[in-house]
């Protein structure tokens, strides 16, 4: 027996609902002060100039942004930081991919490698790079190798290679690629597999009795099926890439090549706290930020369309 | 004939065990090579590299306990870690319950405005947000309570709004009879979380507290910014920041550096062999959501 709902705004409704409003209330004014007004008050920021400390701020327009379009090192971190994200991209994933197709099926010890893959994205961007940076120590000392993996190198009859691997501008980004993926990878791998198993195996033996082989199941059936899980994995792919500053500064040290190896957010920190300049720091941000929407937003409109395809 | 496909398969069965041994490896094998370089001195661990050292040495794990302020830092870490996400769990279970369960203005307004900000990417938002604590005075502020105050509240802004999500999903789906019975029997709302849907929430809740609990222990650029030490007292870094402060004041002792890695590293690889279901849940609807 529905009651007719009662539209006038009685004083025991009204009161209904602010006690409502209640449960709210501590979430949601965290959330105008801690992330709104941030949000509000960077775009105000990156049409100005000011130095953090001074109670003048000057509008200018956006002079900052004009200057960030020809600010030739802002371009090279954004450079690098495609760089990382592009071995983020196909290594790291290629890796992930793979490993779930492995273990995407009875074998033994599936469970040891879930567990064991999954231990290096739970540890931090310090820890990781600080253990690497130790492994890749350059170096001689009584005429031993000092890192391991020059040690190593050398003992397997590779002393060519051996490298003074986080000094060398030729070789520092793609170690911070590669441990980036490391620290990565089982994170894919888990996302990959999880979506694996949501593959119904009537398809594949649907496949199989058409006469598909391998490859033809893995191109036909495996692919499309997990495109929407490989989209997502690709953005947060990109979106963790893009932000890989702090296992530079562990892994490369705060003083080590920063031209080689600076990402946006090594940038927008430098014009923060070492330039002052916060409305630059600011405009850095913004265009960064409307960068990475714009490559999410490609991502997902070219699934969509080989989705039709 | 039959022999040749048998030979293949199991070929084909052995190269996929030694492609994923080899990864589990690599894996761990760096993990294995922090800890034996912890065991070592300074003198032996430039040149020896065995992989069990002949002489096992301790003292880097009580120097970086106390010299390299270890202790202290770990102590901070469980503080921040235990303050968010108590935080986190009392009030986004608060705010998803209304959100699903209770009725007033506004309320899609706020929810998709929580939504939102899991949608858009801000990578500089730091910067305004330091601008804010410090004219809200907690960055320089002359007591350390306030300035950790600060830092926690930011650090459950960060973990707020997935938490919400997932909670306000699992209340959609829970039965509402619990409730309904509960509210006859004159249970008052705020009873009703309390009693009813908070236990029954129980599993979402977990996957929120190791969540946002892996997310605050190995957060770094917001402790940077935000920590500062006031001189003469005892430090508010947690061990992330002790760990860069650290390598930045002993450089060459690489022995100590290990052990405090050891020290932040180890806690979390046994509260991830716990718990690692929760984890893995927990990693994965939030990615579903983001």
């Amino acid at each position: 027996m529905a009651l007719p709902q009662k539209r006038s705004m009685s004083l025991p409704r009204i009161r209904d609902q602010l006690g409502s409003f209640a449960f709210v209330l501590p979430a949601v004014f965290i959330f105008l002060t801690f992330y709104i007004a941030p949000f509000l008050e960077i775009f105000n920021l990156s049409l100005q100039e000011w130095n953090g400390i001074s109670p003048t701020r000057i509008y200018v327009g956006f002079e900052n942004f004009k200057e960030l379009m020809s600010d030739k090192s802002w371009w090279v971190s954004m450079w690098n930081a495609a760089y990382i994200t592009l071995i983020a991209l196909t290594f790291q994933n290629a890796l992930a991919f793979a490993l779930a197709l492995a273990c995407d099926r009875e074998i033994f010890l599936k469970g040891f490698y879930r567990v064991i893959f999954f231990i290096p994205p739970v540890l931090s961007e310090v820890v990781v790079g600080l253990i690497w940076s130790w492994i890749l120590y350059p170096g001689l000392q009584d005429g031993q190798h000092i890192g391991l993996l020059n040690y190593f190198l050398h003992k397997i009859g590779f002393s060519h290679l051996v490298n003074n691997w986080l000094s060398d501008p030729k070789t520092v980004l793609t170690c911070v690629a590669v441990v980036h993926s490391w620290k990565g990878f089982g994170w894919g791998f888990v996302m990959f597999l999880a979506g694996l198993q949501t593959i119904d195996r009537q398809l594949y033996e649907a496949a199989r009795v058409d006469g598909a082989g391998s490859f033809s199941v893995f191109k036909n059936v495996t692919v499309p099926m997990m495109l929407p899980v490989i989209v997502v994995v690709m953005i947060l792919t990109i979106l963790g890439a893009m932000q890989a500053f702090v296992l530079i500064l562990s892994l490369v040290g705060p003083s080590g090549l920063v031209d080689y190896t600076s990402v946006p957010v090594t940038k927008i920190l430098e014009a923060m706290t070492r330039q002052n300049r916060y409305g630059y720091a600011c405009a850095m941000g913004v265009n960064f930020g409307m960068i990475l929407i714009a490559v999410s937003f490609c991502l997902k409109k070219l699934s969509a369309h080989m989705k039709q395809a | 004939m039959v022999n040749k496909y048998r030979v293949i398969r199991a070929t084909k069965a052995v190269s996929v065990h030694i492609f994923l041994l080899a990864i589990a490896i690599t894996c761990l094998f760096p993990l294995f090579w922090m800890l034996r370089s912890a065991l070592m001195t300074n003198a032996t661990v430039f040149t020896d590299k065995s992989l069990i050292p002949s002489e096992i040495y301790f003292d880097n794990f009580i120097k970086a306990w106390t010299e390299g302020q270890f202790g202290m830092y770990s102590l901070n870490s469980v503080i921040y870690t235990f303050c968010v996400v108590a935080g986190i769990v009392l009030i986004a279970s608060l705010a998803a319950y209304a959100f699903s369960r209770l009725h007033f203005p506004g309320k899609n307004f706020f929810f998709y405005m929580f939504v939102a900000a899991m949608m858009i990417p801000l990578p500089g938002s730091f910067v305004p947000l330091t601008v804010l604590m410090t004219k809200l005075g907690f960055i320089n502020s002359p007591y350390t309570y306030v300035r950790q105050l600060g830092y926690i509240l930011c650090m459950i802004n960060v973990g707020l709004s997935l938490s919400i999500l997932l909670l306000k999903t699992f209340f959609d789906k829970m039965p509402p009879d619990l409730e309904d019975a509960a509210r006859i029997d004159g249970c008052t709302k705020l009873g009703i979380w309390r009693h009813v849907a908070l236990p029954l929430a129980r599993p979402a809740i977990a996957v929120i507290v190791i969540f946002n609990a892996l997310n605050v222990w190995n957060e770094y650029i917001l402790a940077m910014l935000l920590l500062n030490d006031i001189p003469n007292k005892p430090t508010i870094m947690p061990l992330q920041r002790g760990l860069m402060v650290f390598q930045g004041a002993h450089s060459v002792d690489y022995p100590l550096l290990m052990a405090g890695l050891s020290i932040a590293a180890i806690p979390i690889i046994i509260v991830y062999l716990l718990m690692q279901k929760h984890i893995i849940k927990g990693l994965l609807s939030g990615a579903v959501f983001g």
